[in-house]
């Protein structure tokens, strides 16, 4: 694996989210992370835009339920479950997960959400957009583009669930 | 660690494999407050109820689950079907795979039909009561009721089963689970009736058991069935021998501990009317939790692919 960002990369990131979403938004916002690693990337975009004095709101979405390969698995993904407290029903969500590939994770997340009720507007905010996408799913917000080689294996670790910041690169 | 195909009994599950279900049932559970109250995991997968044994609450507790994952619902009546014509097990599988059905709930009242059945079809299989042999899902319900209360600190607390044990498909199953996982379990009964089970402590006297000091009391139901085999004299003298009396109820109340029961309950055997009332009593949150772990039992095993062996590594056999 090729070691492509450190610490200071993803913050970069990080901010460049932040900078985006505080541009393009007003009003409460709503953060809802993808299990895992997209909560912890909520959280820190989170954490900038309160430095900015907004009102944010936060979720988590567990997707095992529906993705659309369970059938394909030997085993089901251990569930951990969604943590949506606030009302959905016309909220401006923002979802954010780590790396952005095929776009499945984030239809199933979609699905996710709408079984919690109809907010008006949902966006996308990504660490990492790997190109690569296999369903109509684009981004509102980036933090790093690469273009790795479809096969390849692009792997993000954080510091709050994996002890280090980085973003690598290699074979699958 | 790959997946189950089926669930046939709990002795055979680790301690982790236990967890790891009961962990997942708690997001299971939450699906019920949303306003679509169910999960799109097992969406076109074909659920088959196969019940030789009448039982309304467990069938609408597993096809309350299935759906609640996403599964269609068969309900295989059995009474009226061929099955009671003579029709021979392997019939009756083979019939079944026709109707192409990915997971299996049976109920039967001969030990060990379930694993017989598994080991026939590619469906996972689930045993929801065979004969006195197991009834894994109610083990797991009623140590899922037992986590919400206890949390991780379950180490040592005391749970007495009350009944005839023998006889008993819930006691096998929920005191293997709860030993698994670390309470101390006791069983009390007429002699006859409760086994020597190694490390079980064994009560035929009530006071003997209360000087155990268990923190929930476990109320097994008294099967009317089994009445003519003249296991004890009479409903009114198993009442005052082994129920929960109002005078055991006040002294259960005044220290706070738990009561349980599998359902339905027979009022003024097991346990008299005030129980039902009791903050303590857990027997509707039982009921409710009956369906979040079967949801998640659901999800956690695989139904065999084609082309491969149908008891592969995944497969246990009871």
């Amino acid at each position: 694996m090729e070691v492509l960002q450190r610490e200071e990369g993803i913050t970069a990131a990080i901010s460049r989210l932040v900078e985006g979403i505080a541009k393009e938004t007003s009003g409460e916002i709503c953060l809802v992370g993808i299990r895992r690693r997209g909560d912890e990337v909520a959280e820190r975009v989170a954490a900038g835009l309160k430095e900015q004095g907004r009102s944010i709101q936060m979720g988590v979405v567990d997707i095992s339920l529906y993705r659309d390969d369970l059938q394909h698995l030997h085993r089901n993904p251990i569930l951990k479950g969604s943590e949506i407290d606030f009302e959905l029903e016309g909220a401006h969500i923002i979802l954010v997960d780590d790396v952005l590939f095929t776009g499945r994770t984030i239809r199933a997340a979609l699905d996710a959400l709408s079984d919690y009720g109809r907010p008006c507007k949902v966006e996308l905010a990504v660490l990492v957009d790997r190109g690569g996408r296999e369903l109509p799913i684009a981004p509102q917000y980036v933090g790093l583009t690469i273009e790795p080689e479809s096969s390849a294996r692009v792997d993000v670790s954080l510091a709050k669930t994996d002890g280090k910041d980085e973003i690598s690169v290699g074979k699958e | 660690m790959i997946a189950r195909k089926d669930l046939l009994e709990l002795a055979t599950l680790s301690r982790e494999e236990v967890e790891e279900i009961l962990q997942q049932a708690e997001p299971m559970k939450r699906v019920f407050q949303r306003s679509v109250k169910k999960y799109p995991a097992l969406k076109g997968k074909t659920v088959l109820m196969l019940f030789y044994e009448p039982s309304t609450r467990t069938l609408s507790s597993f096809e309350g689950a299935a759906k609640r994952v996403g599964a269609d619902v068969t309900v295989f009546d059995v009474p009226s079907s061929s099955v009671v014509k003579g029709e021979s097990v392997r019939d009756t599988v083979a019939t079944l795979q026709a109707m192409q059905a990915d997971y299996i709930v049976v109920r039967h009242q001969m030990p060990g039909l379930p694993g017989r059945i598994a080991a026939m079809t590619k469906a996972s299989v689930i045993s929801a009561g065979d004969g006195a042999h197991a009834h894994p899902t109610q083990g797991l319900l009623d140590a899922y009721t037992l986590r919400e209360i206890y949390g991780s600190s379950s180490d040592g607390k005391k749970v007495l089963i009350v009944g005839d044990i023998r006889h008993s498909r819930v006691a096998r199953s929920t005191s293997a689970v709860l030993t698994k996982l670390g309470y101390q379990v006791a069983f009390l009964g007429p002699g006859s009736l409760v086994p020597d089970v190694p490390g079980i402590t064994r009560f035929t006297n009530f006071e003997d058991a209360w000087a155990w000091s268990p923190e929930v009391f476990y109320l097994l139901r008294v099967q009317k069935e089994r009445q003519g085999h003249q296991f004890f004299p009479s409903v009114g003298e198993y009442h005052k021998l082994y129920g929960i009396t109002e005078a055991r109820f006040n002294r259960i109340a005044a220290e706070g501990k738990w009561v349980m029961h599998p359902g339905p309950v027979n009022r003024g055997v097991e346990l008299c009317d005030a129980v039902m009332e009791y903050e303590r009593c857990l027997i509707d949150r039982q009921v409710e939790n009956g369906v979040a772990v079967r949801m998640a039992v659901l999800y956690s095993l695989k139904p065999a692919v084609d082309g491969e062996a149908s008891l592969g590594a995944s497969g246990i056999l009871a």
